[in-house]
C-alpha cells in the first residue's frame, strides 16, 4: 500500500524534519537504552563468539613447530583438522560426544517421563498429601547436581575404584563397577537433578489447561485414553518439547558430574574433555570443542522451534484461575502413594542423609559409632588425616571461599536483575518495533550456549588485554580480566541475563503501559516516570528475580569451573576440589553448607516474594 | 485558553489506516464528544490530541501554537501540552495512596508543599472523596476510583480535560449520576473538554458538540439536536436514537421548486427551501425517507392525510410505548408518550410530522432534505 497516495500533502520544511528527527532520535530514553544494551551484548556476547571463533582458526605459537611452513598467528584448519579427523579424534571428540548425547537424551527423556508422571499426579488426581509432595518432589532442584553426585558415590563405591568401600560395600553387597561410575551412574544422578524442571514446567501448562477443554471431549463421548491422546497432550506437548531442550543443553554442558561420575575411570564427556583441554592449554582445541558444543544446543532449539512454531501460545490460553475437576485415582491411590514416596525417599532424603552421615565419619567406609566424629566440620587440622586439613568451620581458607561466594552471588544477581528489568521494559515496551526484537534475540545468545562453553569463551576473551589503535592513541576494549572477581561478576551476569530479563519482561508485561502514560500526561519525564512509577511497581518482580538468580549462582560449577583462581574460588568449587583431592568428607561438608543456604533463599522468596522458580530456568 | 485544531491528521497502525485525512476544530470551553462505534479511530483521535500517539501526517495547534508537525517531526511533549487525561481504566497508581495520586503532577512541578496539600484537598473536596485521601485504590469502589481519576486531572488545572469512555466502566444507576457531576464539573472549570465515548446518550446529553466517526473518518460534526434532527448521512442516522429510526425507501421526483415523493406512507411534497447542499439529484431518483418514531401519531379514526396501518406489536415500558405498525408492508416504529393500548392486529391510521421527515439520496446515502428544527 502506498502511504502517500493516501494522505494529504501539506508544505512543510525538509531542515526541520531533519533536525526534529535526530533531536527525537537522542532524546528518547527508549532509544538510549536499546543502544547502550544492543552495543553492551555485542561486546559481551556476539564479540566474544567471534574471538572464540576465530582462535580456532589462527595457529598457536606451541604448535608452530606441528605445522610445516608456518608462523604464529596464520589462519589455519589444523585444529579443527585435528580434531574432526585425526588420531586424536576418536578420543577427543567422537567418544566424548556420542557419550554425551547418550547421556542428554537419556536424561532428558527419562527426566521428562518422571517429571510428567508427577506432575500430572500433583495437578490433575486426587493424590492425598499433595501439600508435602509438592515441596519434596522440587527439593532436587535445589540441591546441585554434583551434591547428589557425592552421595551416589558415597552409597555405590567399590574399593577396587573408589579406594573405600561405599555403603552397600559395607552391608557386603557387590556392587559392579558399571553401576558405581560411568554413564548409568551419571544419567541416574542428573536425572535426580533434571526431572525437577520437567516437572515444573509441565505441571505449570497442566495447571494452565481448562479443565472445560477436557469435559467438552467427555461430553462428545471420548473415551479417556482418547482425550489424554488428543486433548492434553497436544496442549502440553509445547510443555514437554521446551523442557525437553531445556534438560538437554543443560546435560550436554553440565561438568560436575560426569566429573565426579566419569573421570575416575576414564569416561570423558564432551564437557570433561572441554575442561580437560583448557587444563592441558589447548585452547584453541577446548574451543573447537566449545563451538560444536554450542552448535548441537543451536540445532536443537532451532528444531524446537521447527515443531513448536505458532503453538507457542497454547500454554498461555485460560491462563485465568480456571476450575479444574480433579481426576480420582480410585484403587491406583495407595499405589501411587507408595510408589512416591519410595521415589522421594530414594531420590531426595536419602541423597541429603547420605551426605551429612558421609561428614560426620572420620574414616570413609567405617559404619561403625566409634567412628562418628565432628572432625571435618569442627576439628582442628590433624597430621594424621588429610595432610592435616582443618575441618571446614576450622579453616580461614573456608571463610574467604564462603565470603566470595556470597559477594559474586550478591552482586552478579543484582546487577542481572537490575539489567534484566531494563532489558525486559524494552522488550516489553518494544514488542511491535524491531528494537524490541533485537534486544530479545541478542540477549537470548547466552541461553543457547552451554555453560561449560560459556565460561570458556569469556577465558579466552579475557586472558589477555583487547587493544585497538586509533589516530596513534591505543584504546583498551576488553581488559585483561583472567583471575579477578570481576571476571566472575561478569560471566554470571552475562549468562544469566536470559532469564533475569525474562522474569524482568513479565514483571514489565503486568504493569499497564496507561500507568506510565498518566504520569507522562502528569509532565513527568522519563527517569521520574521510572523511579516513582515502574520501579515501586516492579519491586516484587525484582526481588523474585533477584532470589531466583541468587540461587542459581550460588550452586554454579558449570560455568565458573575454569574461570577459578585459588584467590578467587566459590563453594561449589572448594567441594570440588576438596572432592577431586579425594577429601570426601570435607567435600560434603561444604556441599552440604551450600544446599542450606540455597534452601533458604528458596524458602524465603517462596514466602515472601511468592517468587515463581520456573521463570529461573 | 483551550482551542484545538486538528489539521489532516493521519494515522497508520502498521499498514492499518486508522484515521483518515482529520480536520477538527474544538473550540475553547467547548465539551466536544467524539462518538462511534468501537474501533473508529476516537479513542486514537483522543491520544494523537494528548500527545500519546504520533501521527505519520498532519498538524495541530493548540491557542495556535503548533504542537504536532508530522512532516516535520515535530511532536510536543505529552507532558507538556497543558491537558490531561482520565483514562478509561483509570490507571490510578496502585502503590500510592489517593492523596499521592493526585498530587502526583503538582509534585512533579515542584510546587510548595503547603499549596500541593491545599489543591489536593479542593480537587478531592469537589469529587466528594476527601474522606478517602489516605486509601489506596484498591480499597475503593469503581466509582470512587473514577473520582479519584477525576481528581488527579484536574488538580492541575489543565486547559484542556480529555476522558475516555470514563463512565463505560460504571453500573447504569452511578452512570446516569456521574453524567450530571461531570457536566457541572465543565460548567465550573470552564475548560475544554474531549469526550470519548460509543453510548450516543452520554453524547447527546452532555456534549455542546458532537463529532461522529466511522472507520477513521469523521462523519459529521454538530451539536447533539442538530445530529439528531438532521444527521447528515443514512449511517449517522441510522447510529444516532434510540429507538431506531424509520427508513423508508421512496421514488423521488425533483421538479422546479419543490421534491415528491411516492412510498409506502404515500405521497409527500417538500419545499425546496428544506434542501441541503448535497441535493444535486434531478428528475426521478431513488430515495429514502427517515422518521423518527416520535413524529408519527397513531389514531383509530382515519383523518385528512393518514394512511392505513395494522398494529403488529405493542411493547409498554410505562414512560414511554414503542408500537411497531405495518403500513402497505412496511414496518415502523411509533414512540408514544405514556402507556396505550392497543389491539395486535387491530386496524389504525397513522399521520407523519412533514416537516420532520428527511429525505437522503439512496445513491451518496446523504442528506438532501432537512428537517425543520425544534
Amino acid at each position: 500500500m502506498n502511504r502517500s497516495k493516501l494522505i494529504h500533502q501539506y508544505e512543510y520544511s525538509r531542515p526541520s524534519r531533519v533536525k526534529n528527527w535526530l533531536y527525537n532520535g537522542v532524546t528518547n530514553p527508549y532509544n538510549i537504552m536499546v543502544i547502550i544494551l544492543v552495543l553492551l551484548l555485542a561486546a559481551l556476547v556476539v564479540w566474544p563468539l567471534l574471538q572464540m571463533v576465530i582462535t580456532t582458526l589462527r595457529l598457536d605459537a606451541t604448535d608452530v613447530s606441528r605445522v610445516k611452513g608456518s608462523s604464529e598467528g596464520v589462519w589455519t584448519i589444523y585444529y579443527w583438522k585435528r580434531l574432526l579427523n585425526s588420531i586424536v579424534s576418536q578420543n577427543m571428540l567422537y567418544k566424548p560426544l556420542a557419550h554425551s548425547l547418550l547421556i542428554s537424551f537419556s536424561v532428558a527423556f527419562i527426566s521428562i517421563i518422571v517429571g510428567g508422571l508427577v506432575a500430572w499426579l500433583m495437578v490433575r488426581s486426587d493424590l492425598p498429601g499433595k501439600r508435602f509432595f509438592s515441596l519434596a518432589v522440587i527439593i532436587p532442584y535445589m540441591i546441585p547436581s554434583w551434591c547428589i553426585s557425592e552421595a551416589w558415590i558415597a552409597i555405590f563405591k567399590t574399593p577396587r575404584v573408589g579406594g573405600t568401600q561405599g555403603f552397600l560395600s559395607f552391608l557386603n553387597l557387590q556392587v559392579p563397577d558399571w553401576l558405581a561410575y560411568g554413564p548409568v551412574a551419571i544419567i541416574a544422578v542428573l536425572t535426580i537433578h533434571y526431572y525437577t524442571y520437567a516437572y515444573l514446567l509441565m505441571s505449570a501448562s497442566l495447571r494452565s489447561i481448562n479443565s472445560e477443554l477436557e469435559e467438552m471431549g467427555e461430553i462428545i463421548g471420548a473415551s479417556k485414553f482418547l482425550i489424554l491422546r488428543k486433548v492434553t497432550f497436544p496442549l502440553v506437548l509445547p510443555a514437554i518439547l521446551s523442557s525437553f531442550i531445556l534438560i538437554f543443553s543443560k546435560a550436554m554442558g553440565t561438568f560436575g558430574v560426569p566429573a565426579f561420575l566419569g573421570l575416575k575411570t576414564g569416561y570423558y564427556t564432551i564437557s570433561t574433555m572441554l575442561y580437560s583441554a583448557i587444563n592441558q592449554r589447548q585452547t584453541a582445541m577446548a574451543f573447537s570443542i566449545s563451538l560444536i558444543l554450542i552448535g548441537l544446543a543451536a540445532l536443537v532449539i532451532f528444531f524446537n522451534q521447527l515443531l513448536i512454531g505458532s503453538r507457542k501460545s497454547y500454554t498461555t490460553i485460560g491462563g485465568k484461575g480456571s476450575r479444574t475437576n480433579l481426576i480420582p485415582l480410585g484403587r491406583g491411590k495407595t499405589i501411587m502413594v507408595i510408589l512416591l514416596s519410595v521415589f522421594i525417599l530414594l531420590a531426595v532424603f536419602l541423597p541429603i542423609a547420605i551426605l551429612v552421615l558421609q561428614s560426620v565419619m572420620l574414616k570413609l567406609g567405617d559404619y561403625s559409632l566409634s567412628n562418628l566424629s565432628l572432625h571435618y566440620w569442627l576439628g582442628a587440622g590433624d597430621p594424621n588425616i588429610y595432610y592435616s586439613a582443618p575441618g571446614v568451620f576450622k579453616n580461614p581458607f573456608f571463610y574467604h571461599v564462603m565470603g566470595n561466594s556470597l559477594k559474586l552471588v550478591f552482586i552478579a544477581s543484582f546487577v542481572a536483575t537490575f539489567f534484566g528489568q531494563i532489558s525486559g521494559y524494552i522488550i516489553s515496551r518494544g514488542r511491535q518495533l524491531r528494537s524490541g526484537k533485537l534486544v530479545e534475540q541478542l540477549i537470548f545468545i547466552p541461553y543457547l550456549i552451554p555453560s561449560i562453553a560459556f565460561g570458556a569463551m569469556y577465558l579466552s576473551m579475557f586472558s589477555v588485554a583487547r587493544t585497538v589503535t586509533l589516530f596513534g592513541l591505543r584504546f583498551t576494549i576488553f581488559p585483561a580480566l583472567y583471575g579477578t572477581f570481576a571476571l566472575l561478576v561478569l560471566v554470571t551476569v552475562v549468562k544469566n541475563l536470559p532469564f533475569s530479563s525474562r522474569a524482568g519482561a513479565a514483571s514489565m508485561m503486568q504493569i499497564g503501559k496507561e500507568l506510565e502514560e498518566a504520569a507522562h500526561l502528569q509532565g513527568a519525564g522519563f527517569f521520574q516516570r521510572f523511579r516513582r512509577i515502574i520501579l515501586p511497581l516492579s519491586k516484587n518482580g525484582f526481588m523474585s528475580g533477584f532470589m531466583l538468580i541468587f540461587m542459581s549462582v550460588m550452586k554454579e560449577l558449570d560455568l565458573l569451573v575454569v574461570l577459578m583462581s585459588p584467590k578467587t574460588q566459590t563453594l561449589p568449587y572448594m567441594a570440588y576440589s576438596y572432592m577431586s583431592g579425594g577429601m570426601e568428607q570435607l567435600s560434603n561438608v561444604v556441599a552440604i553448607i551450600m544446599f542450606l543456604s540455597v534452601f533458604i533463599i528458596y524458602y524465603l522468596a517462596n514466602r515472601f516474594f511468592n517468587a515463581d522458580i520456573t521463570k529461573g530456568f | 485558553m483551550g482551542t484545538i485544531e486538528l489539521n489532516h491528521i493521519d494515522k497508520f497502525y502498521g499498514n492499518n489506516h486508522v484515521l483518515k485525512d482529520l480536520n477538527l476544530t474544538i473550540n475553547e470551553g467547548e465539551f466536544m464528544t467524539l462518538l462511534g462505534p468501537s474501533g473508529c479511530g476516537k479513542t486514537t483521535t483522543l491520544r494523537v490530541v494528548g500527545g500519546l500517539e504520533r501521527p505519520q501526517n498532519g498538524t495541530m495547534t493548540m491557542d495556535g501554537k503548533t504542537v504536532i508537525n508530522a512532516k516535520e517531526n515535530f511532536f510536543e511533549d505529552a507532558g507538556k501540552r497543558g491537558l490531561n487525561l482520565v483514562f478509561q481504566s483509570y490507571a490510578l497508581w496502585p502503590h500510592m495512596t489517593v492523596f499521592d495520586n493526585v498530587a502526583f503532577a503538582l509534585t512533579v512541578q515542584k510546587k510548595p508543599r503547603a499549596q500541593i496539600k491545599q489543591k489536593v484537598e479542593n480537587a478531592l473536596a469537589r469529587m466528594q472523596i476527601l474522606e478517602f485521601a489516605q486509601r489506596y485504590p484498591s480499597e475503593l469502589s469503581g466509582g470512587q476510583q473514577q473520582r479519584v481519576a477525576i481528581a488527579r486531572a484536574i488538580v492541575s488545572e489543565p486547559k484542556v480535560l480529555l476522558l475516555d469512555e470514563p463512565l463505560s466502566n460504571l453500573d447504569a444507576k452511578l452512570r446516569v449520576e456521574m453524567r450530571s457531576e461531570l457536566k457541572r464539573l465543565h460548567h465550573e472549570l470552564e475548560t475544554t473538554i474531549i469526550y470519548v465515548t460509543h453510548d450516543q446518550v452520554e453524547a447527546l446529553t452532555m456534549s455542546t458538540r458532537i463529532a461522529i466517526f466511522f472507520e477513521g473518518e469523521l462523519e459529521q460534526v454538530a451539536p447533539p439536536m442538530e445530529l439528531y434532527q438532521n444527521p447528515a448521512s443514512l449511517k449517522v442516522a441510522d447510529f444516532i436514537g434510540n429507538p431506531r429510526i424509520n427508513f423508508v425507501d421512496g421514488r423521488a421526483f425533483r421538479k422546479g421548486e419543490a421534491l415528491t415523493v411516492h412510498s409506502d406512507l404515500g405521497r409527500m411534497e417538500f419545499p425546496s427551501s428544506l434542501f441541503t447542499d448535497d441535493m444535486n439529484e434531478e428528475g426521478e431518483f431513488d430515495c429514502v425517507l427517515g422518521i423518527r418514531p416520535e413524529k408519527i401519531r397513531i389514531m383509530t379514526r382515519p383523518t385528512d392525510g393518514a394512511i392505513d396501518a395494522v398494529i403488529y406489536s405493542v411493547q409498554p415500558a410505562g414512560s414511554e410505548t414503542t408500537i411497531h405498525v405495518t403500513a402497505n408492508k412496511t414496518s415502523i416504529l411509533v414512540k408514544d408518550i405514556g402507556i396505550k393500548t392497543y389491539t395486535t392486529d387491530a386496524r389504525v391510521y397513522i399521520d407523519t410530522d412533514l416537516s420532520k421527515v428527511i429525505v437522503f439520496s439512496k445513491q451518496t446515502g446523504r442528506l438532501i432534505k432537512r428537517a425543520i428544527p425544534d
